[in-house]
């Protein structure tokens, strides 16, 4: 068998290593919202213990909750690839870690803002406070799925303390739905509570990885909108890229294998996956798929947002009718972690709502693939007849 | 007078056009997304629509730093749209964010009622709805092979199955159809405040009267069952 390409994250030349010195470029977020809540403007929501620290791209330590999570979802994994946030909270329950699920949850109305312009920015932070409270009041404190929500929250974030103005009006709707002005201390995305476990799901790895060759994309929302919350890590990349997602493929023993775009977007373009596909699919293909099948020729591309899912997995089916070196199976850092600690790839990850084949690449993994399937497919036989209402967690790990 | 000879435009009055680069000037984030602009093109090489597009992000950012009214209204109109969003344009060594530009110049041309905007919008109206209607957008039954046919075969499986394979999914919260989770109606209650209370609604009228007229009947009948009158919602950011 061809070896696979090696591994890209040890420095190749240490003497250039770049170690930063000085005051990080931007203020410091926090600093500002305790400031805020001195003044009595606001309350700012503490990270709960357990915590995790991890670095971030300036230098600064950031604060993961293990657990204590609310859940703030995202439309797209929920909708249509809902294998992503199962596998989320699968993980949770793994670890016996307390999270809430809540229904008092709004979408960020993000594709409001990023993709058709129909809100403005007292509506997006007061969608954004909404949720904070709502998990303040649920005593939960937000996790955020969405690699959008997670930027745009961010960007808010900087709104809200830059803009007394806008701080007024957030106040005066929240005060009308008779709820707190509330804003977390730090913006969380799921993937870093992944990241901040990985060990410990390393620990728990029931599948050996080793075989499995996985190129990395990073979500634009998550590493450029508001860069300085993204984890940073010396031991990968040299801290020259976002150490997410690379981290759990290696803690899992799986070749993390470098391709030239991984700056790249993916193409999705939000208004574009919808009404502009041709853009999406094409970028996606030409830019990305193809770039990492020829230079590195993955069993797998694990990504950390809903859009880059989504885009890199569905455009690949059309493009074949063209002849183009396509046929990477995508799937979320959550899903990649659960499989290798023995989740069911349908019942838990539910792989079916994927585009790209996965059984070669369960195959490899060591997953028997067909039987899963009847598995998957006689709980469904049974939902169908009325037997069952639907599939529970206990089916699901049955 | 623009310094192009084949400047587009130019029948609509400059004062118009001067009207909306004002308003993006103003705009609050503005001092956060242009700095000035070293012409390095940086932006244009991680730019994705600069590859698939007549785009480019350097554009906007020399535009706005030059003012040149009638470029941005060109600009405004015919490429604004084409945008990815994905802020891959912040590697900018200036650190401006043309991505950002582009997002206040939308905003701008949606509260004009722009026909460009309204056209660039006309297929989307149906997400618009979703999202201020429910609370989330991106809905399983929005997965029908008609709408996505190049996503393959198994889109037609997923629509075939909807809703046994939704209830066949463990956490209790994704058992819908309609919605990508269950939201509950006191959210949705306030998030119809929201909307109210910020005005957000009149930017809908201005780009599609028809999901404006749905959107306020929705609402209304909820906020009625709930002893609200939606009268009572004044938008507070023009006091």
């Amino acid at each position: 068998m061809e070896q696979a390409p090696a591994v890209h994250t040890k420095s190749k030349t240490p003497m250039r290593e770049f170690v930063r010195k000085g005051k990080p470029p931007t203020e410091d977020y926090r600093e500002k919202l305790f400031e805020l809540e001195a003044k009595g403007e606001l309350e700012v929501h503490r990270v709960p213990d357990p915590i995790m620290e991890v670095g971030t791209k300036y230098g600064r330590t950031k604060k993961i909750p293990l657990e204590h999570t609310w859940h703030h979802k995202s439309c797209g994994q929920c909708g249509h690839i809902p294998g992503y946030s199962t596998s989320i909270f699968w993980l949770h329950r793994q670890f016996g870690l307390d999270y809430y699920d809540p229904k008092d949850q709004s979408s960020c109305t993000g594709w409001n803002y990023y993709a058709s312009s129909t809100s403005n920015a007292a509506a997006q932070a007061a969608v954004a406070a909404r949720n904070f409270a709502q998990a303040k009041l649920d005593g939960y404190y937000p996790l955020i799925h969405c690699g959008t929500s997670f930027g745009h929250y961010k960007e808010t974030r900087e709104e809200i303390i830059h803009h007394p103005e806008l701080r007024d009006q957030v106040r005066r709707i929240m005060d009308r739905l008779k709820m707190p002005f509330v804003f977390p201390e730090e913006i969380v995305h799921y993937s870093e509570w992944v990241h901040a476990m990985r060990h410990r799901i390393a620990e728990r790895q029931v599948l050996n990885f080793s075989d499995i060759t996985v190129t990395v994309h990073p979500a634009c929302h998550y590493h450029k909108l508001v860069v300085e919350d993204a984890i940073y890590d010396r031991e990968l990349y040299d801290g020259q890229r976002t150490a997410i997602v690379t981290g759990l493929v290696e803690a899992l023993g799986a070749k993390a294998a470098d391709y030239s775009t991984w700056h790249d977007c993916c193409g999705f373009g939000f208004r574009h996956i919808l009404v502009s596909r041709d853009f999406s699919r094409s970028f996606a293909t030409i830019r990305k798929i193809e770039r990492m099948k020829e230079e590195a020729d993955p069993d797998v591309t694990i990504t950390h947002d809903t859009g880059c899912v989504t885009t890199l997995d569905k455009s690949q089916f059309a493009v074949q009718a063209h002849g183009r070196n396509v046929g990477i199976p995508v799937m979320a850092d959550s899903q990649f972690a659960a499989l290798s600690m023995g989740a069911h790839p349908y019942n838990v990850c539910q792989l079916h709502w994927h585009g790209v084949d996965s059984k070669p690449l369960l195959e490899k993994m060591g997953i028997d693939h067909a039987k899963a399937w009847r598995e998957f497919e006689a709980i469904a036989e049974r939902i169908e007849s009325g037997e069952l209402d639907f599939m529970t967690w206990e089916d699901a790990d049955a | 007078m623009s310094i192009y000879k084949d400047a587009k435009y130019m029948d609509v009055p400059y004062e118009e056009k001067l009207k909306l680069f004002q308003e993006v000037k103003d705009d609050m984030r503005y001092g956060q997304n242009l700095y000035g602009c070293y012409e390095c093109g940086i932006c244009v090489a991680a730019c994705p629509s600069a590859r698939f597009y007549d785009f480019s992000p350097r554009v906007f950012a020399q535009i706005m730093a030059r003012e040149d009214v009638d470029t941005f209204y060109e600009l405004l109109n015919d490429n604004v749209w084409d945008c990815s969003q994905c802020y891959s344009c912040t590697c900018c060594p200036r650190q401006n964010s043309p991505g950002g530009i582009v997002l206040m110049m939308r905003d701008a041309a949606v509260r004009a009622g722009l026909q460009s905007a309204k056209d660039a919008l006309r297929a989307y109206s149906r997400i618009i709805y979703k999202i201020m209607s429910t609370g989330t957008q991106v809905t399983p039954d929005m997965l029908q092979p008609d709408f996505f046919p190049d996503w393959g075969t198994d889109v037609k499986e997923v629509a075939e199955n909807l809703d046994v394979w939704r209830r066949a999914i463990p956490p209790e919260t994704l058992h819908t159809t309609e919605l990508a989770w269950d939201v509950s109606e006191k959210t949705r209650l306030e998030l119809y405040m929201i909307w109210k209370l910020t005005g957000n609604l009149e930017l809908i009228e201005n780009l599609d009267e028809g999901i404006f007229m749905i959107l306020e009947e929705v609402m209304e009948e909820m906020l009625d069952e709930h002893g609200y009158d939606i009268d009572d919602f004044e938008n507070i950011l023009e006091e």
